[in-house]
């Protein structure tokens, strides 16, 4: 056993793990969710606003973390359009457009009495990394001059008073990394105050934990947190229920406890083995 | 024929087999092929005299024969592109191999035509030609733009150092090309250095000073929330002591140093755990994505109920 273990071809390893993910997605296996308090911090910073409050969704990812982050960009947007908030759509990132036009996609489906340039606005993709943020939280017109259908902000209900995004109740960012929630903190939430939470990919993570909760309000760190974010959603809102797009974390946690075990299970045996051979050594 | 093209051979054999066998049962059961879209037309009047908006929605393949729905024949070969990608993508776990190749370069020149369109349109066209010259743009390329926009003429010093950043290709004077990038790195720098002071360094260390003894409202001890503050401020002070090299690392220095290591290989060990997650977290999309969009094997969003 152990010489089977010791002289195992990784790509052994790759086809168990494709394995312990694709037979829970394949049976549908799904497990319950407890909301940890820090998610619950990021829910009742978007709920305990009153409705109708400005909120800023910045989405800045791409299709390369969107099986992570999706979910929750998908629960914020929902969140804030069941408060009957105002959403600002942007995105730091190029293909982030595309990210967002999902979301503007699934209001359209879920709630139709939204409507555009009155309730949300798209303001497309802004080039320079953190130079957009820098210059919309003095002058947002200077640097986002029209939405993504080109039509001057001044000519949009939503918009045509704002000045900067001071203005803002709320940031919301979900991050897969440079610029995101950290260029936020930087440049938006801790010079200028503004109340900011994000939803960032496993990576980054840890490193936005220090500024919690001073100049970070909360924050959902991978797939995990996107997960109970959604079950707490669906307690507070239970017409959410039914809803199976709006349960994607939820699903994505299946295949994921599978994997943690399996992956626990090739830890323990690689330090056996590690320990066996030490002693064997001397 | 050597064991690895063997092996290639095989799961090339088995794969497009399963797949064919797969699309034939398919089509036996529901009279369509997996992996292939349909759309509504939605058609939007619009306000004035113009010519109406047809857009196509996604919609479910068991609304096939419906009025306004057709078969989208880009939108089904974007699913197999997407799938065969992702294939070839995880065929390097194999090993290095031409699909492997091919798809990584797709990806590259993909991602680099489309940053540079999108790119091009949004600053160049909107912010820089919109500023500028904003009578030809309303009518060219930006209809939208507001009728009162006069030219704002300080949108001239970017455009000049465009231009000296581009020098750089012709065939003399690339030096030129230095000097806007001198002032792009300075005033990046002086941006940046602020803000990592004021966020970074005062905000932190404001961060760690925290009360060490907790009273909750009725003036008795929070125990967890003390335990919690006394973690944070040692564990900054030993992770800081570890980093301090002016002093040798024995005696209590070195214990303290010992215990900063632990707890910042704690932190590591953190961040291989959230990464794992994320990891799974994106596998685990994208078989999601190859059994339920292509394959047709799951159902979780209930997208072809009724085929």
């Amino acid at each position: 056993m152990f010489e089977f273990f010791r002289n195992l071809d990784r790509r052994w390893v790759f086809l168990a793990m494709l394995l312990a993910v694709a037979i829970p997605i394949l049976l549908g296996a799904r497990f319950p969710e407890d909301p940890s308090p820090m998610v619950r911090s990021v829910f009742e910073a978007i709920d305990n606003l009153p409705e109708g409050s400005r909120v800023l969704l910045a989405l800045d990812y791409d299709p390369a973390s969107e099986g992570e982050l999706h979910p929750m960009a998908a629960a914020f947007t929902r969140q804030c359009a069941l408060k009957n908030h105002k959403m600002y759509f942007m995105t730091l990132w190029p293909p982030g457009t595309v990210m967002v036009q999902k979301q503007i996609t699934m209001l359209e489906r879920e709630f139709p009495d939204y409507e555009y340039g009155i309730d949300y606005v798209n303001m497309g993709f802004r080039p320079g990394y953190e130079g957009p943020i820098k210059l919309i939280v003095t002058d947002l017109k200077k640097a986002i001059a029209a939405d993504v259908q080109g039509t001057s902000l001044d000519q949009i209900p939503l918009t045509r008073d704002l000045k900067n995004i001071q203005q803002m109740d709320l940031i919301i960012n979900v991050s897969a990394g440079y610029p995101g929630a950290k260029e936020w903190v930087l440049y938006a939430s801790t010079p200028y105050g503004i109340p900011t939470v994000a939803g960032t990919t496993g990576v980054q993570s840890p490193l936005l934990m220090p500024y919690i909760p001073n100049q970070l309000t909360g924050m959902l760190g991978a797939i995990k947190a996107a997960a109970e974010y959604e079950q707490l959603l669906i307690d507070e809102y239970p017409q959410l229920k039914d809803n199976r797009q709006a349960q994607e974390a939820l699903r994505r946690m299946g295949p994921q406890l599978v994997a943690h075990v399996f992956l626990i299970v090739l830890i323990l045996i690689g330090n056996a083995i590690y320990f066996i051979e030490r002693r064997r050594s001397r | 024929m050597n064991r690895e093209n063997l092996i290639w051979l095989t799961l090339m054999l088995l794969g497009g087999g399963f797949l064919l066998i797969n699309a034939g049962m398919k089509y036996s059961e529901t009279g369509t092929v997996n992996g292939s879209v349909y759309v509504q037309e939605i058609v939007v009047e619009p306000e004035a005299d113009a010519p109406p908006i047809v857009t196509y929605e996604r919609t479910m393949a068991s609304l096939r024969n419906e009025p306004g729905v057709s078969f989208s024949l880009s939108r089904t070969i974007g699913v197999w592109a997407a799938a065969l990608c992702t294939l070839a993508v995880f065929s390097f776990l194999w090993g290095d191999n031409p699909l492997y190749k091919l798809a990584e370069s797709v990806f590259v020149g993909v991602s680099a035509a489309y940053a540079m369109v999108v790119g091009f349109w949004t600053e160049i066209v909107q912010n820089l030609l919109g500023n500028l010259l904003p009578a030809l743009m309303r009518q060219t390329l930006l209809p939208g733009l507001d009728t009162a926009k006069t030219t704002e003429w300080e949108y001239v010093v970017p455009l000049i150092l465009g231009v000296m950043m581009i020098w750089r290709l012709a065939p003399s004077g690339g030096w030129i090309a230095r000097w806007p990038l001198a002032f792009f790195i300075g005033a990046t720098a002086g941006i940046r250095l602020i803000s990592y002071l004021e966020s970074d360094f005062v905000q932190q260390i404001n961060n760690t000073i925290l009360p060490l003894v907790v009273l909750s409202a009725d003036r008795t001890i929070d125990i967890w929330s003390s335990v919690k503050n006394i973690t944070i401020v040692f564990g900054v002070f030993v992770s800081l002591v570890y980093f301090f090299f002016s002093v040798e690392h024995t005696g209590t220095v070195g214990a303290l140093a010992r215990v900063g290591i632990w707890l910042l290989m704690i932190t590591f060990g953190a961040s291989f755990g959230y990464t794992v997650m994320g990891r799974v977290a994106l596998l685990a999309a994208r078989l999601e994505f190859i059994f339920d969009e292509w394959l047709w094997l799951i159902d979780p969003l209930q997208r072809r109920l009724g085929l």
